[in-house]
C-alpha cells in the first residue's frame, strides 16, 4: 500500500520549540539557511515556560566581583568535577553575551537600582548571578525568541511576499524517526497530532532540541512534553548518550494534595530567605553540609540569617547548598520519622518577608498554593519534597559545535545534550545553557549544511517510518498504553529514585525489558485524529529506551555524585570521576561502556585552589596539574 | 474524599459533537484536568484535550467549564457543589478540531501583523539602562501566557466570525500597548494603528476579557483604556504626541 505523505525539504530542521530549539532557529536563520521548527504542542508552550527563578550569567551587575571564572569554577563544584570542562567554560564565558542579546529582542528583565539587569542568589552560585523577571524567567525567554521569530518573518514576508519562506514552524507534529542515508542525516519523518496524517522532512542537518525526561518517573516538575524523545531519536539513529544515571530530583516539589505532587516550588523561595524545618520544629539543614562545602556554608542560624544582609562577611544559608544536597536531607528526615503526613518537610517564607514582599518577588508560587493547595504562603509554612526535574545526562556532543558523536548531520542543544552539568546541574544555568548552546548548534548546523550539500532519503526509509506509525492500529495485544506508563513510572519511582541500590536496580532492568516486549503489543482504540492514546504509544517507546540506559547506567557507577545516590556506594570515587558512562544502542538493547572524561587543562586547573581539587582528584591527578 | 462526579463532555469534530454523559471519581484537591486525564485513561482513550504544564503557566488547557471560558488545571473541582454536573466544553470563538481541542491559529495570524519591537538604532547589547517602576508596564502584559481566553471571552468575534479579519483582540491590544510602552521602543503611532488596522475602536470596554485573565491582566484599564484616551488626545495635540515619544527615548540614556 503506498499511502500519500506530506513532504517538506528544509536546510535544517529543528526539533524542539523550547528555549534552545528557538535560539537554534535563530541563529541558523540569520546564517541564511530555511529552518523548520517542529514541536509537539503549540508555538510558545514548550517546558522552558515553566521555567521560574532566572538564567545564570556572571554579568556582575549585582556584585562586581562576579566574572565567567567564579561562574566556571561554580558550575565544577555544583556537578562534582564530572563535567566536561570545555562546555562549562563556554556557558560561564558566554552566557552574559546571551542574556543582553535577549534585551535587544525586546526582554524586559527585573532592573538593580542604577538600571542594569538585576541578579538573585540561587543555590551554589557564589555571587547574585540569576537574571529574572519575577518567577516568571522560562516565560519571558520563550516570548521573547518567540516574538524575534515573527520580527524574521516579518522580514522575509517584505523580502519575498511569504512570511514562512525562510523559517516556518510545525506546531503540533511529533517526530518518530531520524532518517539516515550512507551514515549522515537525511531528514525525519513524524505525523500530525490533529490528524495523524505523516509527514516526511527532507533535510541534510538536524538540531535536537527536546529536552528533558521527566515523565518516566512519577512524581516530576515536567511538562508532558518531557518523555526523553530527543534522547531516544538519537540512541536509534546511533548516537551515544552520556552518563544517564544522572538525575537532578529537585528539593522542593508541592506534595499535597496529590494531584499537584511533583509541581515546582521554585528555589528563589529559599533565595529569599524562606528555611526549611521538620515536625519538630528544627532547622535540620545545618546538620547535611558536607565536608567540601564546609568553608561556604554557614553551620549556625545566627551566621545564616546574617547573611541575608551582609553576604562579604556571613557564610551562606545551607539551604542554598546544590540541589542533590538538599533532596538527600529532606529525603533522610522524612525516613527518620520527621516529616509531615504527606511524606514532605515544611518550608516558610511568611516568617522573614512581608506578605507584600511575597507576593511581588514571588507571585506565582503565592498564586500556585492559593489556588491549587489552598495555603497562603504570605502566613504559612509550604510542604514540600524531592520531585524529579532535571536530566543532566544526554546526547553526547561536541563541545564547539553541539555535534553529536558519531552521527554528522546530527546537533544537539538543552536538556537533551549531555557533559556540561556533571552529575548536578545548578539552578539558573539550563536556560543559559539553552541560549549558548542552542545558538552554537544553529551556527555549527549552518556551516555543516553549506559544506555538505543536499542528501536524498530512500524510498525504503520513509516506508520503514510510516509503517512504525501504522502499527498501534493494526495490532491486537490489548495492551492500553496509559496503563503501561503508569507501571514503567512504578519501577522508576521505586527502583532507579533518589536513593539506589544494585538489587533494586538489576530489578527494574528486568522489568524495563519485560515492559518493552509488552509495548508491542499496544493497541490504540479510536483513529488517527487528535488522539492521545496513539501519541503516547509513541512517548511510551522513548520513555522505556531512557529508563533502561538510566538504569544500566546507574547499576555500573559504583559511587554516590551528583544526581545518583548509591545506598550501597554511598561515597564520590576519585576512580568514577574520571569516568563517563556511554549508553548506545544495538537495534534491541541499550549498551553501557565506559569511557574516560576530558582532562581539565592547565589553565582551567589552574583556577582552581589545590586543597579543593583534593577532594574530588587523584593524588597522580593533581601531580599532573591538568592536561597540558 | 473521593467523589463521584458528573460530566458532561463535548466529543466531536469539525462536522458534527454533542455532549456525552461520563461518571468519574474524583479525589480531594483535583482539578478538572486530572478528572479529565482520568477518564481519558479509564474510558475514552482518545479523548482530545491540549494541556503541558498543569500548573496555570503554559496556557494549553484553555476550555468552557459551565460556559465560562477557564483554565481546566486551574479549576478546582471542590469549586462546584456537590451533586451537579459539570459541563465541558472546547472554546466557543475558535473552529473545533476534535472534542476539547480548537483551532486557534487565527491568535497566530494576529500575532505576525503586529510590528515587532524596533530598539534604538546602534544601541549596543548591555547598553541599556531602565528603572524598575518604567519597565512593570510592560512587564504586566508580558505576563500573558497566551491562553486566549481573553479572545474566546470578548463578544467582538466569540460570535462574529465576519469581526475576525480587523479584529486583533484583547491579548494583542496588552501586546500593543507593552510594545508602545517598553522603554527602549521606537516605533511610531502604535496606538494609532491600534485603533485605524487592528480593531481597537470595536471594543467598548465591556471588560469581559479582564474577568477572565488567569494573570489577572488589568487588560481593559491598563491597556484598552489608556490606549483609547491618548488615541484621541494625540489626534487633537500632535505635540503632546510628540513628548511622550521624547521622554520615552530619554528613558534609555
Ligand atoms: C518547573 C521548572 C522550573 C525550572 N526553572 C528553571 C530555572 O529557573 N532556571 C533554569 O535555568 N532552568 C530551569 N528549569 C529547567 C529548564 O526549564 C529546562 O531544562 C529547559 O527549559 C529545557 O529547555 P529545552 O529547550 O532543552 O527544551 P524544552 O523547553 O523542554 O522544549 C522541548 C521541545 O521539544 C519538542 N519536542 C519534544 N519531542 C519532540 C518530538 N518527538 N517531535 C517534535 N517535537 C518534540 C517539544 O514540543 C518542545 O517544543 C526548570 C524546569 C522546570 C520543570
Ligand atoms: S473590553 Fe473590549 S476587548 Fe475586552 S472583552 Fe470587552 S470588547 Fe472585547
Ligand atoms: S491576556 Fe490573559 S486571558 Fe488573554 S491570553 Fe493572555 S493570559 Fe490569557
Ligand atoms: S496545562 Fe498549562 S496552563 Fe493548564
Amino acid at each position: 500500500m503506498t499511502i500519500e505523505i506530506e513532504r517538506h525539504k528544509y536546510d535544517i530542521l529543528v526539533i524542539g520549540a523550547g528555549g534552545a530549539g528557538l535560539r537554534a532557529a535563530v541563529e541558523a536563520r540569520e546564517a541564511g539557511l530555511r529552518v523548520a521548527i517542529i514541536c509537539k504542542s503549540l508555538f510558545g508552550k514548550a517546558h522552558t515556560v515553566m521555567a521560574e527563578g532566572g538564567a545564570a550569567a556572571s554579568m556582575g551587575n549585582v556584585n562586581e566581583n562576579d566574572n565567567w571564572m567564579v561562574h566556571f569554577r561554580d558550575t565544577m563544584r555544583g556537578g562534582k568535577f564530572l563535567n566536561h570542562y570545555r562546555m562549562a567554560e563556554l556557558h560561564a564565558k558566554e552566557s552574559p553575551d546571551r542574556i543582553w542579546e535577549l534585551e535587544m529582542w525586546g526582554a524586559l528583565f527585573d532592573r538593580t537600582k542604577e538600571g542594569k539587569i538585576s541578579q538573585r542568589n540561587f543555590g551554589g552560585h557564589e555571587y547574585p548571578r540569576l537574571a529574572h523577571v519575577g518567577d516568571r524567567t522560562g516565560l519571558e525567554l520563550i516570548r521573547t525568541m518567540q516574538q524575534r521569530i515573527v520580527a524574521l518573518q516579518q522580514i522575509d514576508k517584505a523580502e519575498t511576499g511569504n512570511a514562512e519562506s525562510n523559517i516556518k514552524v510545525f506546531a503540533e507534529l511529533t517526530i518518530t524517526e531520524i532518517l539516515k542515508e550512507g551514515g549522515k542525516v537525511s531528514g525525519a519523518y513524524g505525523y500530525w497530532r490533529e490528524n495523524g496524517k505523516e509527514v516526511l522532512f527532507e533535510a541534510p542537518a538536524i538540531v535536537l532540541a527536546t529536552g528533558g525526561v521527566g515523565k518516566t518517573f512519577k512524581i516530576t516538575s515536567n511538562s508532558w512534553e518531557g518523555t526523553g524523545d530527543g534522547h531516544a531519536l538519537a540512541l536509534k539513529a546511533g548516537a551515544n548518550l552520556v552518563d544517564m544515571e544522572f538525575l537532578q530530583f529537585h528539593p522542593t516539589g508541592m506534595v499535597w494534595p496529590p494531584s499537584v505532587r511533583g509541581i515546582l516550588v521554585t528555589e528563589s523561595v529559599r533565595g529569599e530567605g524562606g528555611v526549611l524545618t521538620n515536625t519538630n520544629g528544627e532547622r535540620f539543614m545545618f546538620k547535611y553540609i558536607p565536608d567540601v562545602f564546609k568553608d561556604k556554608y554557614a553551620d549556625n542560624e545566627a551566621e545564616a540569617d546574617r547573611w541575608y544582609v551582609d553576604q562579604d562577611n556571613n557564610r551562606r544559608p545551607p539551604e542554598l547548598l546544590p540541589r542533590d544536597e538538599v533532596s538527600r536531607a529532606i529525603n533522610s528526615e522524612v525516613k527518620a520519622g520527621r516529616g509531615t503526613e504527606h511524606g514532605g518537610v515544611f518550608l516558610d517564607v511568611s516568617k522573614r518577608l512581608s506578605a507584600e514582599v511575597i507576593k511581588k518577588r514571588l507571585p506565582s508560587m503565592w498564586h500556585q498554593f492559593y489556588e491549587l493547595a489552598g495555603v497562603d504562603i504570605t502566613k504559612e509554612a509550604m510542604e514540600v519534597g524531592p520531585t524529579c526535574h532535571y536530566v543532566m545526562g544526554g546526547v553526547e556532543v561536541e563541545p564547539d559545535t553541539a555535534a553529536a558523536v558519531g552521527v554528522p548531520g546530527l546537533y544537539a542543544a538543552g536538556e537533551c545534550a549531555g557533559g556540561m552539568h556533571g552529575s548536578n546541574r545548578l539552578g539558573g544555568n539550563s536556560l543559559t545553557d539553552l541560549l549558548v548552546f542552542g545558538r552554537r548548534a544553529g551556527m555549527a548546523a549552518a556551516a555543516y549544511v553549506k559544506s555538505a550539500g543536499t542528501t536524498q532519503v530512500s524510498q525504503s526509509a520513509v516506508q520503514a517510518a510510516s509503517l512504525r506509525i501504522q502499527a498501534p492500529f493494526t495490532r491486537t495485544g490489548g495492551e492500553n498504553p496509559y496503563k503501561l506508563h503508569q507501571e514503567l513510572q512504578e519501577i522508576t519511582h521505586n527502583l532507579v529514585g533518589i536513593i539506589r541500590t544494585k538489587t533494586e536496580l538489576d530489578d527494574a532492568i528486568v522489568k524495563i525489558t519485560e515492559l518493552r516486549k509488552r509495548i508491542a503489543n499496544i493497541t490504540v482504540s479510536g483513529n488517527r485524529e487528535f488522539n492521545p492514546g496513539f501519541h503516547l504509544s509513541f512517548d511510551l517507546d522513548n520513555m522505556l529506551l531512557i529508563a533502561e540506559s538510566t538504569a544500566k547506567s546507574a547499576v555500573l557507577r559504583e559511587e554516590s555524585r551528583g544526581g545518583h545516590t548509591r545506598d550501597d556506594f554511598p561515597k564520590m570515587s576519585t576512580t568514577w570521576r574520571q569516568i563517563n558512562n556511554i549508553s548506545s544502542f544495538d537495534g534491541t538493547q541499550v549498551n553501557v561502556s565506559q569511557q574516560p572524561l576530558p582532562v581539565l587543562p592547565k589553565e582551567l586547573f589552574d583556577l582552581f585552589d589545590p586543597h579543593e581539587l583534593e577532594k574530588y582528584m587523584t593524588p597522580e591527578e593533581l601531580a599532573k596539574g591538568g592536561s597540558n | 474524599m473521593a467523589r463521584k462526579l458528573n460530566l458532561r463532555i463535548w466529543r466531536g469534530n469539525k462536522e458534527s459533537g454533542a455532549l456525552q454523559n461520563v461518571i468519574v471519581e474524583a479525589n480531594e484537591g483535583e482539578v478538572v484536568l486530572d478528572v479529565i486525564h482520568r477518564v481519558q485513561a479509564e474510558q475514552l482513550n482518545d479523548l482530545a484535550v491540549r494541556w503541558n504544564c498543569k500548573a496555570g503557566k503554559c496556557g494549553s488547557c484553555s476550555m468552557e467549564i459551565n460556559g465560562k471560558p477557564r483554565l481546566a488545571c486551574m479549576t478546582q473541582v471542590s469549586s462546584f457543589p456537590e451533586g451537579e454536573e459539570i459541563t465541558i466544553t472546547p472554546l466557543r470563538a475558535f473552529p473545533v478540531i476534535k472534542d476539547l481541542v480548537t483551532d486557534v491559529s487565527f491568535n497566530y495570524k494576529k500575532a505576525m501583523e503586529i510590528p515587532s519591537f524596533q530598539p534604538p538604532v546602534g544601541m549596543k547589547p548591555g547598553e541599556p539602562r531602565m528603572a524598575q517602576v518604567d519597565v512593570e508596564r510592560s512587564q504586566e502584559f508580558r505576563k500573558c501566557i497566551e491562553c486566549f481566553l481573553c479572545q474566546d471571552t470578548c463578544h467582538v468575534i466569540r460570535d462574529h466570525e465576519e469581526n475576525k479579519s480587523s479584529f486583533a483582540g484583547p491579548r494583542f491590544f496588552i501586546r500593543i500597548a507593552e510594545l508602545d510602552m517598553h522603554p527602549l521602543d521606537i516605533l511610531r503611532n502604535r496606538k494609532k494603528k491600534a485603533q485605524e488596522e487592528h480593531g481597537l475602536g470595536m471594543c467598548n470596554i465591556t471588560k469581559c476579557c479582564t474577568e477572565v485573565c488567569p494573570e489577572h491582566i488589568r487588560i481593559t484599564d491598563n491597556a484598552i483604556i489608556p490606549m483609547k484616551e491618548r488615541v484621541v488626545d494625540e489626534k487633537y495635540d500632535p505635540l503632546r504626541w510628540l513628548g511622550s515619544k521624547i521622554r520615552k527615548r530619554e528613558g534609555i540614556l
